[in-house]
């Protein structure tokens, strides 16, 4: 499986292209040398043990942690070590592992704020509610109804973000992230505390924001099912590493995946 | 996830939590607007032909002076609201602003710059020299200069997060008031810039607009005070006006969102330097406005006026009243501007009437204060007059506390 220098694709056709990311705390080496792409409409996962540094390099991506080394591209443009808001306006949604709604803030306001980046009203035009302003305003709180419509909580727009059902808040966060108009959308452990029929209504869900939104997506994820039907691509890391790349099958049947996941010992008679 | 599309929610009506709390506000607006009337009436044109008896009692209890210093209270701590209330930075160095407003009014409207001779629609006193600006127009430059001040020593110390940022805003507002307090011989070439201890006095009388009946003429003096009075209700007005207008529009989200989870609200697409600057520019205005009335009010600007208890009593009243409303920061600030100007004095001479006894109540006034603050977070947490989002939580987290109720955002844990 020659898959994990994966190069010949132009950047042109990449949502997002991570290069070489080298991710160092003090000593500690967390991300080595990864490199990662999101092709153009595409649904692919990052996944990977506990402590593989996944998370250290979603943060890489959305700019909360400057690399060490390498580049990270959104859509043709160098974000590397950019602010977090500037990158989320040039078009990175994402959601948080552990939920981080504004929680005294209703369903629609949360989807508002992240409209912050595209709408322009000033303290002036507030203050004295200019026609420009009311006009921003309605279509903002229009478009945020469209969006709470679109994951299905749009009878609860009213509602404090904190008083709706941990499935609803879920729902509400990749809302908010589509508020950006995002081109890719990072999704952290989106199916964390979901049952098995909720997870499997979501694969289709993935699905549907990718076709009507027209993003690229990418999961962190630890439910395999979810992650093997959802996901064109699979990255795999561990230690740091980027370990395997592929199709599901492809990582599936990888023995340095098998390995990662179960430890040598499991493999140890046939490995050696 | 359902794949289905909800029936279109209503998008013409507004939510009727916006209605709840416009129809709230405009209930409050009314009862304060009828209040300051009602007082306006009852000083200007009743209490003169009142009985003796009856006019004492509210010269000891309640005078006007009073209530044009709560005034000036009620003010700053609306402008303190939006950058603790709103943004929810903690601000303890507030008092800078209120002198930067309150030097603005001395320099622009006195006789200090007696090297020069400039006047601009202004109060021009007996003597020549000195910068004679008119009052609204030294109001409009005070904000501005404040709110620019605001930026200025927001820009360095916003980086910060938490208790740190306090500690920097507290020294902040030790340093700008001994800048003016040792500001009579500055540089090389020893600038006066303001007096030092003396202070600037006096401030020329405020230009008023000859709108009511009775009004002796365009200027008003330290003894035309309930005139005076219906003009500091008019900019108290406009600083709630703005508050709420803003609240309720981009910026104000913005700030919310940064007051209840600061990463995520970045990862939204909020800059957060630039939208915590606006919420300490827009507090720094407000100050200004403060400042000036205060020099109006007083007459003059005295560098001890501006001490660090002044941060911690406008910090209380914004606690007390309910962090994030303005209607209850305006109570908060009323009463506890009262108990420090007048109530506390009369309830000691009551006090030591009934009981003959002699003891000092003002002296006690931070006691009282410290007492009311551990008796608000025992008893009452949110405030007065709470927000509404922020009642529905404090009240749920009461009942639901170990009910293992979803808690969002815990802000000890830092990344996804």
């Amino acid at each position: 499986m020659a898959i994990s220098a994966a190069q010949p694709v132009t950047t042109e056709d990449l949502a997002l292209s991570a290069q070489r990311i080298t991710v160092k705390f003090g000593g500690l080496v967390a991300v080595n040398d990864v490199t990662f792409d999101i092709p153009d409409k595409g649904i692919v996962s990052l996944i990977g043990p506990n402590g593989a540094g996944k998370t250290t390099f979603f943060n890489v991506l959305t700019g909360l942690y400057a690399p060490s080394a390498g580049t990270v591209t959104l859509d043709g443009q160098n974000i590397t070590a950019m602010a977090p808001h500037k990158i989320a306006k040039l078009g990175m949604g994402r959601t948080f592992q552990n939920i981080r709604l504004f929680a005294t803030m209703t369903a629609e306001e949360n989807v508002l704020v992240a409209m912050h980046s595209h709408t322009k009203a000033g303290i002036t035009s507030t203050v004295l509610r200019l026609p420009s302003q009311r006009r921003e305003e309605r279509e903002s709180s229009d478009a945020a109804l469209e969006l709470l419509d679109f994951v299905g909580i749009g009878k609860r727009y009213d509602e404090y973000a904190r008083n709706l059902s941990y499935g609803d808040q879920r729902r509400l966060e990749i809302a908010r992230a589509l508020a950006l108009r995002p081109k890719v959308l990072l999704l952290d452990e989106p199916t964390a505390g979901m049952n098995p029929q909720e997870s499997a209504a979501f694969v289709g869900f993935v699905h549907r924001v990718r076709d009507e939104k027209e993003v690229s997506i990418l999961l962190i994820e630890h439910d395999m099912s979810v992650v093997m039907r959802v996901s064109e691509r699979v990255t795999v890391m561990d230690r740091g590493e980027k370990i395997s790349e592929g199709t599901p099958d492809e990582v599936r049947n990888d023995q340095r995946v098998v390995e990662a996941y179960l430890g040598r010992t499991g493999t140890e008679g046939s490995a050696r | 996830m359902a794949t289905t599309t909800a029936p279109k929610s209503p998008t013409s009506t507004k939510s009727a939590r916006a209605a709840k709390s416009g129809a709230n506000n405009r209930r409050w607006a009314l009862i304060f607007a009828g209040a300051a009337i009602l007082v306006f009436v009852f000083y200007q044109y009743l209490l003169p032909h009142l009985d003796q008896s009856v006019k004492s009692v509210f010269d000891s209890w309640l005078p006007i002076s009073t209530l044009e210093e709560s005034l000036v209270w009620i003010i700053c701590a609306i402008g303190l609201n939006i950058v603790v209330g709103y943004a929810g930075l903690l601000d303890l160095g507030y008092v800078a602003f209120w002198a930067i407003g309150g030097y603005t009014a001395g320099w622009l409207m006195s006789s200090f710059f007696n090297n020069v001779d400039f006047s601009f629609f202004g109060v021009i006193p007996p003597q020549p020299g000195g910068i004679h600006i008119n009052f609204w127009i030294v109001l409009v430059i005070a904000a501005a200069f404040c709110a620019l001040w605001g930026v200025i020593i927001g820009a360095p110390t916003l980086r910060l997060k938490g208790d740190y940022l306090a500690i920097v805003t507290l020294g902040f507002g030790e340093i700008i008031p001994q800048v003016f307090y040792n500001g009579d011989c500055i540089g090389p070439a020893c600038w006066n810039v303001s007096n030092g201890t003396q202070g600037i006095y006096p401030v020329d009388s405020m230009n008023a607009p000859k709108i009511l009946p009775g009004m002796k003429g365009a200027t008003l003096g330290i003894f035309d005070q309930p005139y005076k009075y219906i003009f500091f209700c008019l900019v108290a007005a406009l600083c709630v006006f703005v508050s709420l207008r803003i609240r309720e529009g981009r910026l104000g989200r913005a700030w919310l969102a940064i007051r209840e989870d600061e990463l995520a609200a970045s990862m939204m697409g909020v800059p957060l330097m630039r939208t915590k600057l606006a919420a300490y520019a827009v507090g720094a205005a407000m100050g200004g406005f403060g400042g000036v009335i205060f020099a109006e009010y007083v007459g003059g600007v005295v560098p001890d006026r501006f001490n660090f208890s002044i941060s911690i009593t406008l910090l209380a009243m914004v606690v007390l009243g309910g962090m994030g409303n303005v209607w209850g920061v305006m109570v908060g600030a009323l009463v506890l501007a009262w108990i420090n100007a007048t109530g506390l004095k009369q309830i000691g001479v009551t006090f030591n009437q009934v009981f003959h006894t002699s003891i000092n109540f003002p002296a006690n006034n931070y006691l009282l204060f410290g007492g009311i603050l551990v008796l608000m977070m025992l008893f009452r947490r949110a405030g007065l007059f709470p927000e509404m989002r922020t009642k529905a939580v404090l009240e749920e987290d009461e009942v639901a506390d170990d009910a293992g109720g979803t808690h969002l955002s815990d802000p000890e844990e830092v990344t996804a």
